[in-house]
């Protein structure tokens, strides 16, 4: 019997949904309510700064790249909740899409 | 042959306990969305200053803002339903040898995720 991807793609998932669960609403409200509104720097010298740090990368692949795999695993299961068919094919679309965004999530920061 | 597809429209708001879980479930789609934001946020930062001023600049728009507060309500709901259903997502903890009761574990979870988003506030706006 071939070999299940699942545990893979619900480890990502349920990686991605603890790290959103633990600082999921800190992190929107600080880049997108706080910084917006001044309350927060995030300059671009400081944002580089961050982005130029090992554990800086580190937390930013992370962050976009397990939120990704989390947001998109839990879209196949609302497709199905809403009388769409998934296949291998929406799977493989869906868990595709999470790849090549963390991928370019990595070499964006490699290249920083 | 057809075979038959009973009607799905319509399921998710007629019984509220199916419309909390309908909105738990839109979470994922602002969850996605937010990852895409700081993807783009991470492209403009290498494309220069000017790029990423822009980039923040659209961040400060009416749209954007409204974007975030339903994603900060809704990953908010995420947060408390991942904590609620903890007991029953984990193996059975136990400490010497004794059952941890789901509300410790309950309690724990919503404790660790005020105390590391304090850490974060503290970290990012010092």
């Amino acid at each position: 019997m071939k070999r299940s991807n699942k545990p893979i793609f619900w480890s990502l998932f349920g990686a991605g949904g603890m790290l959103a669960a633990l600082v999921g609403p800190m992190l929107i409200f600080l880049t997108g309510i706080a910084a917006p509104l001044g309350l927060v720097d995030m300059s671009y010298a400081r944002t580089l700064a961050l982005a130029q740090h090992g554990l800086g990368k580190l937390a930013l692949f992370v962050v976009i790249g397990l939120f990704l795999f989390h947001g998109c695993h839990r879209l196949i299961h609302c497709l199905h909740d809403f009388g769409v068919p998934v296949g291998p094919g929406v799977k493989a679309s869906f868990h595709g899409f999470a790849i090549l965004g963390s991928a370019a999530a990595a070499v964006l920061l490699f290249a920083l | 042959m057809k075979a038959y597809q009973r009607p799905m429209a319509g399921w998710w708001h007629r019984n509220p306990f199916y419309l909390w879980y309908t909105l738990r479930e839109a979470s994922a789609l602002f969850v996605t969305a937010y990852a895409l934001v700081l993807l783009a946020g991470l492209a403009r930062l290498r494309q220069g200053e000017a790029a990423f001023d822009a980039w923040r600049e659209a961040l400060a728009s009416p749209a954007s803002l409204g974007f975030h507060a339903v994603a900060l309500l809704l990953v908010l709901y995420h947060a408390w339903t991942w904590f609620k259903v903890m007991p029953k997502t984990l193996p059975f903890l136990r400490i010497a040898g004794r059952r941890v009761p789901d509300r410790a574990i309950v309690v724990a979870g919503l404790a660790s995720a005020v105390l590391f988003s304090t850490i974060l506030f503290v970290m990012v706006k010092a």
